[in-house]
């Protein structure tokens, strides 16, 4: 008779939801009254009484540091092939599901795909809706094009060419992954000619020092995961000795030593500059991490797998790189990317430990130029940067829920 | 196959015998690890030989030529003294932070099953935020904003009720007056004692069947003995009040260590909530609904069925985020809080050798580390299911 409309819906849910009880009733109207009014305040402090032009003024060397400023361009091309990249590897992947069957088909009308994105990807639009608010110039705006466009067009490369790269003979494969394991790092390396490695800054500095430490920490970790499940004792004990030693020590400590004490250990001529220390560092000290969670994949793995594999005639070395490793690391994802999203906030005690100029240690400096000096901006200065490494962590984190689900594996 | 072949097998030549094989291997990593650290350290040999920089330990008896501010330390007090009273200091905000995260990030993680919408929101956007922001920046606000933008000047400090004293030059809060190592060993015994007492009740429990109250009884005990140690040793209270540029009386925090605190707290709580909210989630919904059944109050249903379970599942990944609050406190050198870390890197920056302080340094936390997860392995085992 009477269809529920949405006004009763609504009814029915704040019933459930807000006013179950008396008390309840009372909680929600405290901390409701209380949240708003925070929530007031915060949009007042933004948009009114926010100091933000020390942001704004420092707006490139929050982000690129000291990189010159015609060469500017040259970081975009880098990033708009690294989207492109991107792209390419999303297109494959889907190709391959879509054969599989495993991909889910999105819906097809334009305005619920964009809606779908949006609510996939809104930490990465708030965030460069902050940036492109923030700028003074054009120079973002043709740059967040130019990337957005690669992606794209990257995207739309890889699922055609996913058709013709799956029916390839296996070197043609070996091969093209080999170049697309290879443009991301040449990209990068293209870059730091332009200035040396030391001369980087900014949130730059912060990505590049994770992704390199996150891409050389994991054949560690993983020979390191197998060396302390492996059954011979010496190579046991030399692997728990490494991962408890760098498990047991704090990552700030480490880095002042190095800062402080690297010199004495290897020859001057080659001591590396405080970027490449820092890789270094993060490399030794989160491969021990990624090595215990690894292990904890090997453990998760039923015996059954292994003994089957023997049983057919495996050898070791076969059994466990293609039956008992990949399944481990499926198992890890989720925990594998929670160490990364840690990875990626720790950069920033390189900054105070060692000097880098990484985006933190931008944000402290900018509020002491002259123009700003005794302004008390920190405030300013900090949230802005909180927000970068919030959509950095918050994205890949929201991407590992998705990623989660879509495995059936996770905590 | 005949008796005679798996009797008398044929040994392979030993370059092909799994056994050689396995210790050669072994032996070969060994031996690559053992020369690059022979080499790190003929480096490091050379290089202190040529420096003159000390590698032995004596550095702890030279005159520290700094001071702790709070803690009452000369300058000419030697390098020992100043790092102890920095482990002190560690020790300090470690456990003030263990516990107040522990509290606050429980009340989270329930918060975020609360069956209030708008408590579960709130608890939801504290959690995401909060945990998707590096500590350093957190503390960093901390000290930058709240510290010293946020609280007031001493002139016109908040006194709520005239029992604490809030300003920038620190929050003053009511402390005893008397020995601490009395006070230490007061609560020992109550301690003890209360255990002694529960023990007492649950053997008589089990004995006679008569109620074992154990936790009324053993609380009672441990109350009496405190308040009988404190009157008799003439403990007493006195609360902070400011007065021209200081604060008298009670204990004052220093500001950075209210900061360091802060964010410690507010950060692992973060970390706490998603595991208790998880484990939480990975009790029985069976348990909790047997307890409906048996007409538990909500409250009851919580304390009584459904933590006790949660915390089983819970401690091991707990014991995870308390060594990294632990090892996260080093952070304190970056807002000049005069932890292990900061006590460290000043004095050598005032010519202790470097490799040393640092390799004792890192000692002292391994050390910590190791003593904490043994702590949590052993409370580990006292929740965990007896089975077969």
């Amino acid at each position: 008779m009477n269809s529920p409309t949405r006004m009763s819906r609504f009814r029915a849910w704040a019933r459930h939801n807000l006013f179950r009880t008396w008390p309840d009733g009372i909680v929600t109207v405290v901390f409701g009254s209380l949240a708003i009014y925070v929530a007031l305040r915060l949009l007042n402090y933004v948009f009114v009484t926010g100091r933000w032009d020390v942001v704004r003024r420092n707006l490139k060397l929050l982000l690129v540091g000291r990189f010159p400023d015609d060469e500017l361009y040259k970081v975009v091309i880098a990033v708009a092939v690294s989207a492109l990249w991107g792209g390419v590897l999303a297109g494959l992947v889907i190709g391959r599901q879509r054969r599989a069957g495993t991909y889910i088909e999105q819906p097809k009308t334009p305005a619920k795909h964009i809606g779908l994105l949006v609510a996939r990807f809104w930490p990465i639009l708030a965030g460069v809706a902050v940036l492109l608010a923030l700028s003074e110039s054009f120079g973002p705006w043709i740059a967040t094009l130019v990337i957005a466009a690669s992606a794209l067009a990257g995207r739309a490369v890889g699922l055609t060419v996913a058709g013709p790269v799956s029916s390839a003979p296996l070197p043609v494969k070996a091969i093209l992954g080999l170049v697309l394991a290879a443009v991301p790092l040449v990209a990068v390396v293209a870059l730091a000619n332009v200035t040396g490695w030391d001369d980087w800054g900014g949130f730059m500095v912060n990505l590049t020092i994770a992704a390199a430490a996150i891409v050389l920490c994991f054949p560690l970790g993983v020979l390191l995961a197998l060396g302390r499940a492996s059954k011979l004792p010496l190579l046991k004990a030399t692997c728990t000795a490494y991962i408890e030693i760098f498990r047991g020590s704090p990552l700030f400590v480490l880095l002042l030593l190095a800062n402080n004490a690297l010199e004495f250990f290897v020859p001057r001529s080659i001591a590396p500059g405080v970027v490449v220390r820092a890789v270094i560092v993060f490399t030794l000290f989160t491969a021990a991490y990624v090595a215990e969670i690894v292990r904890g994949g090997l453990q998760s793995v039923p015996p059954g797998q292994d003994e089957a594999a023997k049983a057919l005639g495996l050898s070791p070395a076969r059994t466990t790189l293609l039956i008992t490793m990949p399944q481990a690391l499926r198992n890890v994802i989720p925990a594998q990317i929670g160490q990364f999203i840690s990875l990626f906030k720790d950069v920033t005690l390189a900054g105070t430990a060692m000097g880098v100029f990484d985006l933190l240690n931008v944000g402290r400096g900018i509020t002491k130029q002259p123009e700003f000096a005794g302004l008390r901006l920190d405030v300013e200065s900090l949230a802005f940067v909180a927000l970068l490494f919030w959509v950095g962590s918050y994205t890949m984190s929201r991407e590992s829920q998705r990623l989660e689900k879509k495995l059936g594996v996770g905590t | 196959m005949t008796a005679a072949a798996t009797s008398h097998p044929v040994r392979p030549p030993f370059w092909r015998d799994v056994r050689v094989l396995r210790w050669v291997f072994q032996i070969v990593v060994l031996a690559v690890v053992a020369l690059v650290l022979a080499w790190l350290y003929s480096n490091y040999r050379t290089n202190v030989a040529r420096t003159k920089i000390p590698t032995n330990f004596k550095f702890l008896d030279r005159p520290a030529n700094f001071e702790i501010p709070g803690n009452g330390m000369s300058q000419t007090a030697p390098v020992r003294n100043a790092l102890v009273q920095g482990l002190l200091n560690t020790l300090r905000v470690a456990v003030a932070g263990l516990i107040l995260a522990t509290v606050l990030g429980t009340l989270i993680g329930i918060g975020r099953l609360s069956k209030n919408a708008v408590i579960r929101a709130l608890c939801t956007v504290y959690v995401e935020t909060i945990r998707n922001i590096p500590l350093l920046l957190l503390l960093l606000f901390a000290n930058l904003g709240l510290v010293l933008q946020v609280l007031p000047r001493l002139t016109n400090a908040w006194q709520p009720l005239g029992i604490a004293v809030f300003s920038n030059r620190g929050i003053a809060i009511p402390w005893y007056v008397g020995s601490g190592w009395t006070l230490l060993a007061i609560i020992t015994i109550g301690i003890i004692g209360a255990r002694l007492v529960a023990l007492w009740r649950q053997n008589a429990f089990d004995r006679t069947g008569a109620p074992a109250r154990t936790g009324l009884w053993s609380a009672a005990v441990f109350v009496a003995t405190t308040a009988i140690g404190w009157i008799a040793f003439g403990y007493h209270v006195t609360t902070p009040e400011v007065a021209e540029r200081i604060t008298i009386g009670g204990m004052r925090l220093d500001p950075s260590f209210f900061a360091l605190l802060f964010a410690l707290v507010v950060y692992t709580a973060s970390h706490i909530a998603e595991i208790v909210r998880g484990s939480i989630q990975a009790v029985d919904r069976g348990q909790d609904e047997a307890a409906q059944a048996l007409a538990f109050s909500g409250f009851q249903r919580l304390w009584f069925v459904v933590l006790p379970q949660a915390f089983r599942i819970a401690v091991p990944p707990l014991g995870n985020q308390y060594l990294n609050l632990i090892k996260n406190s080093s952070l304190g050198a970056a807002i000049s809080y005069f932890e292990l870390t900061n006590v460290t890197q000043i004095s050598v920056a005032n010519s202790s050798p470097p490799v040393p302080a640092f390799a004792l340094a890192l000692a002292v936390y391994l050390v910590i580390s190791l003593v904490v997860s043994g702590l949590v392995n052993v409370w580990n085992r006292r929740l965990a299911l007896v089975t077969r």
